[in-house]
């Protein structure tokens, strides 16, 4: 088991390494000057020079590369241009909205997508099956945003159930933190709920088609059972994945959602970055998410571990 | 499965934590401000943005104000005295002045600080080249000597004005004018909270208990500077639609300037009231003319004749009773507001136009057009310019960026295709175009000037003769002759004038101080 | 229609008789979600062609005097220098600058679809080229796939995001910025079908009958691929429509004079409570075309390649 484990971080590296290097070069070869970003008023020639060697953008571009991979080891992710911080303090800041926001969103999308799921896949073919399939195609269809307004303009609005905006931290009470992410959180989770409820149908559906199906109706075990013990356990599988593979939706979506909603966290952030092309931000921010992404599906290969007991390594 | 119990275990974790610690909110006075636009640069002498204008008379102090009448008051200053040929000044400061660290204020502090502003800005270059020199006489004493005469000492010492003549510890002053300082410790009725402040979020200050205020009322940026709250936070929203949802809500409790396209909305609304912050400002077009194709003025000059005051206000502030157009420099209703405005009428000459660029010779350059897109109080402009300079016959290549972003951007000197500009729209305060020596933009020292960086020696000739100007007729005349001058060398347009609206909440938020700049003393809350 | 195919390599294709090929077609129209997918889009294709003759003005055209006119209105719109042009009926309404929200959301629809074909064949080629190269030479796959990896790891909207903010809102640019992300994906599906068929029988026979490399990828390997591509490139673009909003809306899309959806939607997000009709008439749009493209790529898959789901997606 550690063998696979250790095999399976290893492999995680090259992964890491080429992210790495794509975000490097999108941010180097981009056009524009960071130098004359940061020094603003008073570009003189010299002026320019000594930001340039201080960032070390005279050097050549594999010992760019190599300078910034191993402040990445030593864990410094750079220091944002025009906030004049480390961006490892700024994701530290404005982590915890977002990580708020994307630990709701996934539990309400599974405790609502997973049971819709089954039950589609369980009335296959009848009213409810081809509602959520419907219900599932115009999640993918309407943008967060416009979910969202409409959801401001209706609850926020007009009946006046939630705040409209903004977030309020865990320090000041649950109550509050709770009712400011409830909108969002909802936004968010229509489309991944869409997305989990139609791969669970799926592959609950396919579980059902099997031969140990019939013979645990056969053996008189509970339709509940059946359905849980046996299709949902046997469809665990596909449907982690797409929980893991749907973390990068899940980001693109916080973005969004942040966005409408004014919440302080790492998705607006993200858009703060790119409206002011602040490069070390947007690199770091990238990166980040991207470790993120990397651990989650390492997470979902070590679950198959307890889902799967037939799965050696 | 083990998923679900570390669900259970961070949820279970969340509601200890939730109601284990209690609100702090309830103890203190809070005044949460949504304040014009996110507070990124934090040195008023580096940056003329008014956000961080409005920071630093949060934090700092001035040796003089401007009351609401428009007269120089002493603020930091206790007497000032001047000799008859008003070549040498002399300046008591008061007792009790500190700064945030509890070090008293000095003269040194204050000549360090007057140095440093008057490497900056255009006002304070030109008193420093009249001064013979400025000396500490005490700790509580300094003086200054003219080799020359020059009659806005008072007018420049109290500017609010960007950028105005804050007082900062000698130590941060030191710091070369063209860097940011990095340390934010002043002697202002605020104190900065350096260790709260999360840029895009929020900004927080805190009343200065030490603070001795002066005994008369405050009126502008004079007289008592009482702040009536514990704690003021900025609240960083820059969705229009957010703050007007904020407020509404009680999550905010003062909106420094609602976009015009928010007015009706909160008009209507029954919890909010329109308090008066500031009065009229101004709009205005710059040009660059360090680079083409402005640096050509003939091709600038048919830039000017390309705006539509009236449908540039009208798409900007959308309601009569919040614009007019005005084709002075000068507004309306001011000293020195004249129709001598040379070929500029504020409404399109597009034929003539069209003809001028020919003559000039353009040969399509690209007019690179600064386009704050989010900024709800400026964004609407440019599109409109955009298509006016187009029907012209320009080649506009509009640019989206955020504010800070396009303050910085138009701090570039290099070429628009390399990170440069060549033209962008920006606000004005009354007292910034009162008379032509506070008008900033209003330059023709080349790069030492405003950003635009124009040459011109006859507007600066004009302008050495304001300063020593004796009569009023001869100062009117001048002012006429610096207004076609801009005019002329397609300095800048103005666009027209606007009412500033601030929101507050009803019953909630009084004791509003109208000053030429925001000022947060005096606001009480219930 | 694996069955189908002879062992003589040369003719693998020209199996399919001609009778054949006609009731495949036949059959992917008689599908309901592809005609009722594939019929909204034509629809909406072919408004958009005749957009000039639908009673629009210039959807650049700014008139501040007609701003935010309620749907249905009808009057007179303006020239910038103050000229009546025409009496005009604003069957949407008009934004904040006066511009009709029906001819900019109808010509709009051109850039829409536009920007999701462009994506879709762009990512198409390019996954294409990855994946079949990558299945067919081993030394290339291993080096391909992290590359691919790398690329996923990146949550695609902030890749996207950050592509347009460092290169510019060219159209260009937001093309290839929408269009990398996806690219992996595509090519790890090549790559499958590669992996799979490269295995037959009649690949060897053709390997040992000394058929040139090109002839064997082209006649016997990419037929198989077609069909899961042309599903794949159905969801690419939908997503793209998608993400052309998106950006847009955050303000890293197309230039803000442009009439796009998402610019449309941008622009009047700040009046949304006052006048939702800037938001809402293209979120229709946006949600109509988005969901028929879905739709169409739903019944894509159930006729043409009922294992699609099960196939690296």
């Amino acid at each position: 088991m550690l063998m696979f484990l250790g095999r399976r971080i290893i492999a995680t590296i090259p992964v890491l390494l080429v992210v790495a290097l794509i975000v490097f070069m999108m941010t180097r070869f981009a056009p524009g000057d960071p130098a004359t970003a940061i020094v603003g008023d008073d570009a003189s020639a010299a002026n320019l020079h000594r930001v340039r060697s201080n960032l070390g953008l005279n050097d050549s571009l594999p010992i760019q590369f190599g300078r910034w991979g191993w402040q990445l080891l030593q864990g410094s992710l750079g220091e944002s241009f025009f906030l004049k911080k480390q961006v490892s303090e700024l994701i530290g800041q404005r982590i915890e909205p977002t990580l708020a926001l994307t630990c709701l969103t996934l539990i309400m999308t599974i405790m609502i997508a997973v049971p819709l799921g089954i039950i589609a896949a369980w009335r296959h073919g009848g009213w409810l099956d081809r509602m959520l399939m419907g219900f599932s195609a115009l999640g993918f269809s309407v943008p967060a945003f416009v979910i969202g307004y409409m959801l401001i303009w209706l609850f926020a609005l007009r009946w006046q159930l939630f705040p409209v905006q903004g977030y309020s931290r865990i320090s000041d009470g649950l109550g509050p933190w709770l009712s400011h992410l409830v909108l969002p959180a909802t936004t968010l989770s229509i489309i991944y709920v869409a997305l989990i409820a139609r791969v669970t149908r799926a592959a609950v559906a396919e579980a059902m088609t099997e031969d140990y199906i019939r013979t645990a109706r056969a053996k008189g075990i509970s339709e509940t059972r059946v359905l849980v013990r046996h299709a949902l356990a046997n469809a665990a599988i596909p449907i982690v994945t797409v929980i893991g593979i749907g973390v990068a939706l899940l980001i693109g979506g916080v973005v969004v959602t942040e966005s409408v909603f004014a919440i302080p966290g790492l998705g607006s952030l993200t858009v703060d970055a790119v409206l002011s092309r602040d490069f070390p931000l947007i690199q770091g921010i990238t990166l980040f998410f991207s470790v993120v992404y990397v651990v989650v599906n390492l997470l979902v290969d070590i679950s198959y571990l307890v889902l799967d007991p037939r799965i050696r390594y | 499965m083990s998923v679900r119990h570390v669900l259970t275990a961070f949820l279970a974790g969340a509601l200890i934590v939730g109601t284990a610690r209690p609100s702090l909110a309830q103890e203190t006075k809070v005044l949460r401000v949504v304040p014009q636009s996110d507070l990124k640069i934090l040195d008023p002498i580096w940056t003329t943005a008014f956000v961080t204008r409005n920071h630093g008379y949060a934090i700092y102090d001035t040796l003089f104000g401007v009351d609401a009448e428009g007269k120089v008051r002493p603020q930091m200053v206790d007497e000032y005295s001047s000799s008859t040929d008003h070549m040498k000044w002399s300046f008591t400061l008061r007792e009790g002045l500190y700064f945030h660290d509890g070090k008293p204020v000095t003269s040194a502090d204050v000549i360090q600080s007057l140095k440093r502003w008057g490497e900056r800005d255009s006002l304070g270059q030109r008193l420093f080249a009249a001064m013979e020199n400025i000396q500490a006489k005490t700790d509580a004493t300094f003086e200054i000597t003219l080799k020359q005469p020059f009659g806005l000492v008072l007018e420049a010492l109290s500017k609010p004005a960007s950028v105005p003549p804050f007082i900062m510890p000698r130590s941060v002053a030191e710091t070369p004018s063209d860097q940011q300082i990095s340390s934010y410790i002043g002697s202002g009725p605020f104190i900065f909270k350096t260790d709260e402040y999360r840029p895009g979020e929020r900004v927080v200050y805190v009343k200065n208990p030490k603070y001795l205020p002066r005994r008369e009322p405050a009126s502008g940026t004079a007289g008592g500077k009482a702040v009536k709250v514990d704690r003021m936070e900025w609240v960083i929203l820059t969705d229009a639609q957010t703050q007007t949802n904020a407020i509404t809500n009680g999550e905010v409790d003062l909106i420094e300037w609602v976009p015009a396209d928010q007015y009706t909305a909160l008009k209507s609304n029954p919890k909010i009231d329109f308090a008066n912050l500031v009065p009229k400002g101004s709009f205005a077009l710059h040009l660059n003319h360090i680079v083409p194709p402005f640096d050509n003025p003939k091709v600038a000059q048919a830039a000017l004749m390309a705006v539509n005051q009236e449908a540039l206000m009208r798409a900007q502030m959308v309601h009569k009773e919040l614009y007019n157009t005005n084709a002075s420099i000068y507004p309306t209703g001011s000293t020195y507001n004249s129709d001598k405005t040379s070929f500029f009428t504020g409404k399109p000459q597009i034929e003539k136009a069209k003809e001028l660029l020919k003559e000039a010779g353009y040969r399509n350059e690209p007019v690179v057009l600064l386009y704050p897109a989010n900024f709800a109080v400026l964004n609407k402009f440019t599109p409109v310019m955009g298509a006016l300079l187009k029907q012209v016959g320009f080649n506009v290549d509009m640019q989206s960026m955020d504010w800070p972003t396009l303050v910085s951007r138009r701090a570039m000197k290099n070429l628009p295709t390399q990170g440069g500009w060549n033209a962008f729209i920006t606000g004005w305060n009354l007292p910034d175009n009162i008379n032509p020596l506070f008008y900033a933009p209003i330059t023709g020292n080349g790069e030492k000037g405003w950003f635009g960086w124009a040459t011109d020696e006859q507007l600066e000739n004009l302008k050495a003769k304001f300063l020593v100007a004796d009569t009023q007729e001869e100062r009117q005349a001048l002012a006429d002759s610096i207004q076609q001058r801009v005019y002329d060398a397609g300095i800048l347009a103005p666009l027209g004038e606007y009412k500033q609206i601030t929101a507050i909440r009803k019953d909630v938020v009084g004791g509003i101080v109208t000053s030429p700049v925001g000022v947060f003393w005096g606001i009480t809350k219930n | 229609m694996a069955d189908e195919i002879s062992l003589s390599p040369d003719i693998a294709v020209e199996q399919l008789a001609p009778s054949r090929r006609r009731s495949l077609f036949r059959r992917v129209i008689a599908n309901w979600s592809v005609s009722l997918g594939g019929g909204v889009l034509c629809m909406l294709v072919l408004t958009t062609m005749i957009a000039p003759w639908l009673g629009t003005i210039d959807p650049t055209a700014i008139d501040p005097s007609s701003g935010n006119l309620l749907p249905g209105t009808r009057g007179d719109f303006n020239n910038l220098s103050g000229e009546v042009i025409s009496n005009h009926w604003f069957l949407m309404g008009t934004d904040s600058l006066g511009r009709d929200i029906w001819s900019r959301a109808l010509y709009g629809a051109r850039v829409s679809i536009t920007v999701g074909i462009a994506v879709a064949l762009l990512a198409l080629v390019l996954g294409m080229f990855v994946g079949l190269t990558a299945g067919y030479f081993r030394r290339i796959d291993s080096v391909a796939m992290r590359l691919m990896d790398g690329v996923m790891a990146i949550p695609g909207i902030l890749f996207a995001v950050s592509l347009v903010a460092l290169f510019g809102g060219t159209l260009v640019t937001v093309i290839v910025a929408i269009a990398v992300p996806e690219i992996p994906r595509v090519a790890r599906l090549v790559r499958s079908v590669v992996l799979s068929i490269r295995e037959e029988p009649y690949v060897e026979a053709a390997i040992a009958l000394d058929t040139p490399t090109w002839k064997i990828l082209l006649r016997h390997i990419l037929p198989n691929a077609i069909a899961p591509l042309i599903i794949q490139g159905t969801y690419v673009c939908a997503s793209a429509i998608l993400v052309e909003a998106i950006l847009s809306f955050l303000g890293v899309g197309l230039p803000a004079e442009m009439a796009t959806w998402g610019n449309i939607m941008a622009e009047g997000r700040s009046q949304f409570n006052q006048y939702p009709h800037n938001v809402l008439f293209p979120g229709v749009f946006l949600a109509l075309t988005v969901l028929s493209v879905n739709v169409m790529g739903d019944g894509l898959r159930d006729t043409l390649d009922p294992k699609f789901n099960k196939r690296g997606n």
